[in-house]
């Protein structure tokens, strides 16, 4: 084999592949049908780069234009920073079976003398591209997911079972805001399943002790705490400006009034429910599919309302469903994914069996099936606090005793 | 059956009850168990509006209510709402 000089081979890769000028990439990037792939290294794109291109080194190339590109017969532009990166890498598509490549001539720098569109792209820090690399890796999330997780706000109703490994994974995850509301103070009891908590913070409030533990595990978060009650009088206040609310409370008062709330505001509901051994997860995802009303209209009366009676919970129950809880507030933030919307995902860890039951929305539902602006919210009696009087069903009266 | 009812039926997950449609079968399982019927039913005998019941995981309150039809391989689970999260 001869020795050929990196120029000779330059030209010889230019000779098969298609050049285009500004010009025509130009028209091409009006047009809104071709794939712009930016082949430089990652210092070059956060100097510049073309709006809309995706930024793929030309190292990772072959690895992940099929998730950027899985078309072959789609139209890609290449650009490097001179257009000679890019002549390799429209020779690379080309073996890999894409039919219509072309490398941007003069590459981003004639791009930018000619004076046409770019723009600095907002990206992540360097600190934060560690931290979130698993993320960014996959390519449903990457670094514009993880950007949207950033700028993203989610409310947790109650930092207990259900909502401390929600915090604590919503938190690792980067979602930017999160919100938590709850009146209570830690208890020694909440620590056999409450993972946000710890010894040394029993009687701290709940939110405080919260913020702790999520701050510990991601400093790059903020935390906004409301050390209150939901109640008609607030709840619009507390939840506008969130994109997804994760409700993990623990009293039908407040599942009712928030889900009347979340349909005005028009803000998905993560729901989550545990008692013993079973739990389960759907999405209230407002007037897509089915509202907390439409599956139960009415709530039950107090002698018939199980949370109320305590009849305890294994303590990694919550850690399930506050975790799967997580994973569709993720999802929603990030438009991926088939989220719980009309199903309910039931889970029985006695069985360690997962049941998935189908709910549609009730035309005739007290709330959903009116006009938002005639909602009006109530607040149910606290019937928690009330005495349980002697109930059909053994299970409450042994709890209460 | 739901964790909160077991225990009027003997702490059986499961419980076998005869009928067609699903409201032949709540009577057949409340005459058996009479502790549960206040959960279930309302005075006028409808399904109270916190319980619902699935046919094979569809709920029958969209579709024909009690009278949906149950066959002798139907899978009913009967689910009142829970609030828990636990405090």
């Amino acid at each position: 084999m001869g020795v050929v000089s990196p120029r000779d081979h330059l030209a010889a890769v230019k000779a098969e592949i298609q050049e285009v000028s500004d010009d025509r990439a130009a028209e091409l990037l009006a047009s809104e049908g071709a794939a712009f792939i930016d082949v430089r290294e990652r210092d070059e794109y956060e100097q510049g780069f073309i709006p809309g291109a995706t930024h793929i080194a030309r190292g990772f190339l072959e690895s992940r234009i099929e998730s950027a590109v899985p078309d072959r017969e789609r139209r890609v532009v290449l650009y490097c920073a001179s257009g000679n990166r890019s002549a390799y890498a429209a020779k690379t598509l080309s073996e890999l079976g894409y039919t219509d490549v072309v490398s941007l001539a003069g590459g981003f720098s004639r791009w930018k003398q000619n004076g046409r569109q770019w723009r600095v792209p907002r990206s992540l820090d360097k600190q934060q591209f560690e931290r979130y690399s698993r993320h960014v890796l996959i390519p449903e999330v990457g670094e514009e997911g993880q950007l949207r997780l950033l700028d993203s706000k989610v409310l947790l109703i109650g930092a207990g079972g259900l909502g401390s490994p929600a915090a604590l994974y919503l938190a690792a995850a980067g979602v930017g805001t999160i919100g938590i509301i709850d009146a209570d103070v830690v208890d020694r009891s909440n620590l056999q399943r409450q993972i946000l908590h710890t010894e040394e913070r029993i009687g701290m409030p709940k939110v405080d002790s919260a913020e702790i533990a999520m701050k510990a595990l991601n400093p790059d978060i903020n935390v906004v705490k409301y050390t209150e009650r939901l109640e008609s009088s607030n709840v619009l206040d507390v939840i506008s400006g969130y994109d997804v609310i994760v409700d993990g409370t623990d009293n039908f008062p407040t599942r009712y009034l928030l889900n009347d709330a979340s349909l005005v505001a028009g803000i998905p509901v993560v729901h989550g429910s545990i008692y013993q051994f079973e739990g389960s997860v759907t999405v209230y995802k407002p007037y897509e599919g089915p509202c907390y009303r439409c599956q139960y209209p009415e709530p039950p009366p107090p002698e018939l309302a199980p949370s109320c009676a305590e009849g305890g919970v294994l303590g990694v129950l919550p850690g399930v469903i506050g975790t799967m809880q997580a994973t569709e507030a993720v999802k929603l933030l990030l438009g991926i994914g088939d989220p719980l919307v009309g199903r309910q995902l039931r889970y029985d860890a006695l069985a360690m069996e997962f049941v998935e039951l189908r709910m549609r929305r009730d035309p005739h539902c007290p709330v959903c099936s009116k006009d938002p602006a005639e909602i009006e919210f109530i607040d149910y009696e606290q019937f928690c606090a009330m005495p349980a009087r002697a109930a059909a069903a053994p299970t409450i009266e042994e709890a209460v005793a | 059956m739901p964790p909160i009812l077991r225990q009027a039926v003997g702490g059986a997950r499961e419980v076998d009850a005869e009928g067609s449609t699903v409201r032949e079968l709540l009577d057949d399982l409340t005459g058996r168990y009479p502790a549960i019927k206040g959960h279930l039913l309302d005075e006028g005998g409808e399904l109270n509006r916190f319980v619902n019941v699935y046919v094979n995981n569809e709920d029958v309150r969209l579709g024909n209510g009690l009278e949906t039809e149950v066959s002798p391989d139907s899978t009913v689970i009967v689910l009142p709402a829970m609030a828990g999260g636990q405090r």
